[in-house]
């Protein structure tokens, strides 16, 4: 089989009749069988692809299939599909079933992709590096010692090792932007509001976004397109129209930022900065102007994003109560010991450790002093990042702050792992669009995502921003 | 500051959770850290700053109130740890004093 990178050349083959949907997919289970270890993928839905894959090649015939038709996907294990398992990884969702798709999903299928499994993560997307998972680690195809990134691993593994085409991943702090970095590919957050979260397992609702990881820019493009637009189950999307990236007119000179005590930060592992350095002289000989600027709230934001997600995560998660679905002790014996041994024996310790600040934010007491501060240096946050905007573009950093790191690392303090999130929480904390490319190595050999963050709702320019770095 | 071993039990309990005495200590060392961390936000002047609270900008965003059969009974019950052909089961919640 070929190793596709983009979905246009996947569709020429089948337009040449070269290749069909059925080898196509036959070509990726065999993939997926033969990189097993990975454990990327905790479900292969086998028999449903090949079905949907004969459907295809008949439509291909007619000449009615539809803009995915080629696009072997798989779906991070909290986005929901009709009558299939779904987990978010945790326990807690035991033999749980899906009564209805995510909109997402539909959209995908509407337009003819082929859902080929779901795949690993962090419990509830909780974490930066896939270990938080009742199916265990994911390994980086990489470097199989090393961890693939979360919270989505799974999605990041499976198209990085070439196992489906593209991927839809959820990022809540970075955790699409940060595996795709550990992996050497492609993987963009839009503007929250832009793509439905109906049928994505909440974590922090008002962080949460899905989005894609794909091998090429171009495809980034396509499933975000397929995918963003106002659906009637999500009240916070927005109606703006959604333009399309080759819809958009770039300035030949873009203004770009970056945040000056980032780059220089002591945390910062000194190659990745020499390789930031070599982005932004790229950038330059481009033709674009490239500014180090003061953003005071960098210290700020991390914390920030643990405060409001936990609290969010608090609340969202009070609806897995041993009752209505899922997991229920064996052990209950009255009311409250259905809730408390289901929760305690359902949830992981990650889940339960946020669970426990989330409450601890939100009790009485504290409330104003923790929950409701962060509200307001979110709102400064925000003002700055907007007064940003309106003198450059985009802003660059590198995604993460060093390459993927190794499965059997020990964190002794939550914090330090905390850190892991200090780049990406950004375009979290704002709402705003930001995709990681695949553009520099380290010298360990090791992928390093370079991020791009823009104003909210200007995906199109960000993307076809970034098909035009990836062609040069 | 730290938080007590009873502010933690009281904690997990509001969040129904149960924890042993090894992980309330191995709890407090990581809330305290946290903790730690969060005092960062205390740092800024945040007198006269509204709070951020919807990340949307739609406002009132209104549909037709028309009823509707989303799932059925037996969906809604297919998931549930415990049921019968119309209800959720749940152990026991009022009980007679000699039982």
């Amino acid at each position: 089989m070929k190793d596709y990178h983009k979905l246009s050349d996947i569709q020429a083959d089948l337009n040449a009749g070269s290749i069909n949907c059925v080898s196509l997919v036959e070509d990726y289970l065999k993939r997926i069988d033969e990189n097993q270890d990975l454990n990327a993928f905790v479900d292969v839905y086998a028999h449903d692809a090949r079905a949907r894959a004969t459907v295809i090649d008949a439509k291909i015939k007619h000449g009615t299939a539809g803009k995915l038709a080629g696009m072997v996907i798989g779906i991070k294990d909290n986005i929901v599909y009709k009558d299939h398992p779904v987990s978010a990884a945790s326990k807690i969702l035991d033999g749980f079933q899906s009564l209805f798709s995510a909109t997402v999903v539909e959209r995908l299928l509407e337009e003819d992709a082929i859902i080929i499994g779901r795949l690993n993560c962090d419990e509830f997307a909780m974490g930066s590096s896939n270990r938080f998972s009742k199916y265990g680690a994911v390994k980086n195809p990489l470097d199989k010692d090393r961890v693939a990134g979360g919270s989505s691993g799974g999605s990041a593994a499976a198209v990085s090792a070439g196992l489906c085409l593209a991927s839809l991943g959820s990022d809540t702090g970075g955790s699409i932007r940060q595996p795709a970095s550990f992996t050497g590919i492609y993987g963009f957050k839009p503007t929250y509001g832009r793509i439905s979260r109906h049928g994505l397992i909440a974590f922090a609702s008002s962080f949460d976004q899905i989005g894609p990881f794909a091998r090429s820019a171009e495809d980034i493009s396509t499933l975000y397109e397929v995918m963003a637009g106002p659906d009637n189950f999500d009240n916070t999307l927005s109606k703006q129209e959604v333009k399309k990236a080759s819809e958009a007119e770039l300035p030949k000179k873009l203004r770009i930022a970056y945040f000056k005590d980032a780059l220089e930060s002591e945390k910062l592992d000194p190659k990745v900065r020499e390789e930031s350095e070599r982005i932004i002289k790229e950038l330059e000989e481009q033709g674009h102007e490239v500014k180090g600027i003061d953003f005071p709230f960098l210290d700020t934001m991390v914390p920030v994003y643990y405060i409001l997600t936990t609290a969010e995560a608090s609340s969202n998660l009070a609806r897995y109560d041993g009752i209505h679905f899922g997991y229920r002790s064996e052990n209950a014996h009255d009311l409250e010991s259905t809730y408390k041994l289901s929760r305690t024996e359902g949830f992981g310790p990650e889940v339960k450790r946020r669970i426990l600040l989330g409450t601890f934010v939100l009790s009485s007491g504290y409330y104003d002093a923790y929950y409701g501060k962060a509200q307001k240096a979110r709102r400064l946050v925000q003002d700055k990042t907007n007064e940003i905007f309106e003198d450059f573009d985009l802003i660059f950093s590198p995604t993460t702050p060093h390459t993927a790191f190794r499965i059997d690392q020990v964190e002794s303090d939550p914090t330090q792992m905390y850190l892991e999130d200090i780049f990406t929480v950004h375009a979290n904390i704002t709402g705003c669009p930001s995709i990681s490319l695949p553009l520099a190595k380290h010298e360990n050999g090791l992928p390093l995502g370079m991020q791009f963050t823009a104003q909210r709702f200007k995906e199109a320019e960000l993307l076809a921003f970034a098909q035009t770095l990836v062609h040069n | 500051m730290k938080i007590s071993k009873e502010e933690v039990e009281k904690l997990a309990h509001l969040a129904r959770l149960e924890f042993s005495a090894q992980e309330i200590e191995d709890m407090q060392n990581d809330m305290d850290k946290i903790l730690g961390f969060v005092d960062k936000i205390s740092e800024l002047d945040l007198e006269g700053v509204e709070p951020l609270i919807y990340m949307s900008d739609e406002r009132n965003v209104l549909r037709k109130d028309e009823v509707e059969q989303v799932i059925s009974k037996d969906e809604a019950l297919k998931n549930a740890p415990d049921k019968d052909t119309d209800y959720f089961r749940v152990p026991k919640v009022l009980k007679r004093e000699e039982d």
